[in-house]
């Protein structure tokens, strides 16, 4: 089917172009590191120096924000690929052996699902050391979203798995004495691809507005690292916010990033915009 | 057939509760400071009432009967104790618990039935852009965290249960809105208008009746959005509720605590779950599950 040109989608896929593109190369655009402090030009206005000005401690932010940009957009993915390939691996094999297996997995994805995501972070964050190191803190943030979001995909990739197994063509092939990793490796896993990418493409926006709620909440990336959600915490002066918008920045990058992100989702799901 | 049904839920919600007890209780046994009794560096403490510590202690190495006696407390209505804020935390439930149900209340209320207005109206009067300002608000919804509409609500001194309703509306519309647009396009439905039927009858009989369990699920769903929600926005709008106590707990690390609310939290949502599932099978006796 051809899907044609969607102005929209275009637009969406320029911006996050351009966002990765400048988040990637932030060593070039940025004239300062992230973590450097001007002590003469705290919480300075916009300058040639300064292009979004300085945040309380005297950082360049611009160049806070175009690192917390790449914190985010290449760490939303890769945790969104952990939790899509342990909901492959869950949700594949559950609606692949079926019986008591499916009847397991179904459960636990209910428990899971019946935990706000909110409050099953935060059981889990509190689990791990707070007092952690930047980098640290930024593995600990990830890689608890990637092993924490499954279960919504699981249960999408079970019922996915569950209609390919009992289709004609599978059955045929079973029939035919194709082995059992035969029939999933070559016939099944190929046709759960499609489902699998959009798992992994509803994941990503999520994942970035989690880690800028946990960020906000002061349990997500530790300073001096930027992140979205680290950036967000400023917003809590509101009269700094009035007579500096440019402080507004990082929300206004995080709401325009994952609005093209779900604009795309819904292209391709064939929405209308 | 409901009797069955209910059943069936209640056996759900026991799994839930006897599963997320254990998880709870592995959680808190793997969290800093299990075993460790800060009253034993009290010098004021006789040799015997150390020892009577250590034996309280004991009991709980044993993860068996650790587990049945958190469970066990849970039946009984003893929630345990917090370490942070020395106290039980049933008793530092009380208070917030109401404060938050309310909020969640109107939150969900508000979104359910903004979202499924605005779903109706973009589905019913297909005139061209009418779904623009409905699609635009609720794609910036979306895309914004709950802690970040939080705090406009902050600064605009508006009430933070609706920052709630801002979270759940989008979700409620869209899904609302594929639902309507796909009975609305029914072949039922083309030829009850083609007969002359008025658009109310053909809305309430022919399109909402026949969407009504998909419009239902979205109960269970938008209180634990809610639920979620309610973490960064009683947090940033300095509501002293379940969420705001839930992030104090984190940030202190007592799991005894977090935990406990976890458990109940989810516990309530599948309650709401099941009461919007029966409800909707006594209405509609024929109803898929």
């Amino acid at each position: 089917m051809s899907r044609g040109i969607n102005p929209m989608r275009t637009i969406a896929l320029a911006v996050l172009a351009i966002a990765m593109a400048a988040s990637l190369g932030a060593g070039l655009l940025a004239r300062h590191s992230y973590a450097e402090q001007f002590r003469d030009a705290i919480s300075a206005p916009p300058s040639a120096q300064f292009w979004l000005g300085t945040d309380e401690l005297g950082r360049d932010r611009f160049a806070r924000l175009l690192y917390g940009t790449r914190v985010s957009l290449v760490l939303a993915p890769c945790a969104a690929l952990l939790s899509t390939l342990i909901a492959g691996l869950i949700g594949g094999a559950a609606g692949y052996l079926g019986g008591r297996w499916e009847r397991i997995v179904t459960a636990g994805v209910d428990l899971f699902l019946s935990l706000p995501w909110l409050f099953l972070l935060l059981a889990v964050r509190a689990l791990l050391p707070l007092n952690a190191s930047p980098v640290t803190s930024v593995a600990i943030t990830f890689l608890l979203l990637g092993c924490l979001g499954w279960a919504a995909p699981a249960r999408i990739i079970r019922a996915g798995t569950r209609t390919l197994v009992n289709s004609d063509y599978l059955v045929q092939a079973s029939a035919n004495g194709i082995s059992r990793w035969r029939l999933f490796w070559r016939h099944l896993l190929p046709n759960l691809r499609p489902i699998l990418l959009a798992q992994f493409w509803l994941s990503v926006p999520l994942f970035i507005l989690s880690e800028a709620n946990l960020g906000l909440l002061g349990l997500g990336v530790s300073e001096p690292l930027p992140s979205w959600g680290a950036m967000l915490r400023e917003l809590e002066n509101y009269s700094a916010v009035l007579k500096n918008p440019w402080m507004l920045a990082p929300a206004v990058l995080l709401v325009v990033i994952v609005s093209c992100l779900q604009l795309l989702l819904r292209t391709e799901e064939g929405a209308p915009c | 057939m409901i009797a069955r049904l209910l059943l069936r839920q209640a056996r759900r919600i026991l799994l839930t509760v006897l599963l997320g007890g254990l998880l709870g209780a592995t959680l808190v046994r793997l969290g800093p400071g299990f075993g460790v009794d800060e009253r034993e560096l009290d010098s004021r403490l006789s040799a015997e009432s150390l020892q009577a510590i250590r034996a309280d202690g004991a009991r709980d190495s044993n993860i068996a009967s650790f587990y049945f006696r958190y469970l066990a407390g849970l039946v009984h209505g003893d929630l345990g104790f917090s370490r942070s804020l020395n106290r039980p935390v049933a008793e530092l439930l009380k208070p917030r618990l109401p404060l938050t149900l309310i909020s969640l209340g109107y939150g969900v209320l508000g979104g359910v039935s903004l979202g499924l207005t605005l779903a109706l109206l973009t589905v019913w009067h297909r005139a061209p852009g009418v779904d623009v300002v409905p699609a635009v608000l609720s794609g910036l919804c979306l895309a914004t965290p709950a802690a970040v509409i939080a705090l406009v609500f902050l600064w605009l001194g508006g009430a933070s249960r609706w920052a709630i309703a801002l979270v759940v509306f989008p979700h409620v519309y869209r899904y609302a809105k594929n639902q309507l647009a796909a009975t609305s396009q029914a072949p039922h439905v083309m030829a009850a208008q083609a007969r002359g039927l008025s658009s109310w009858r053909v809305l309430w009989a022919h399109v909402l009746t026949p969407a009504a369990p998909q419009l239902a699920a979205l109960a269970g769903i938008s209180v634990s959005l809610a639920f979620g929600a309610s973490i960064p926005i009683e947090v940033i709008c300095d509501t002293p509720g379940v969420g705001q106590l839930a992030w104090r707990a984190a940030l202190d690390r007592d799991l005894p605590l977090l935990v406990t609310i976890t458990v109940l939290v989810a516990l309530m949502t599948m309650v709401v779950n099941s009461v919007a599932d029966v409800a909707l099978r006594a209405w509609r006796p024929g109803t898929a599950e």
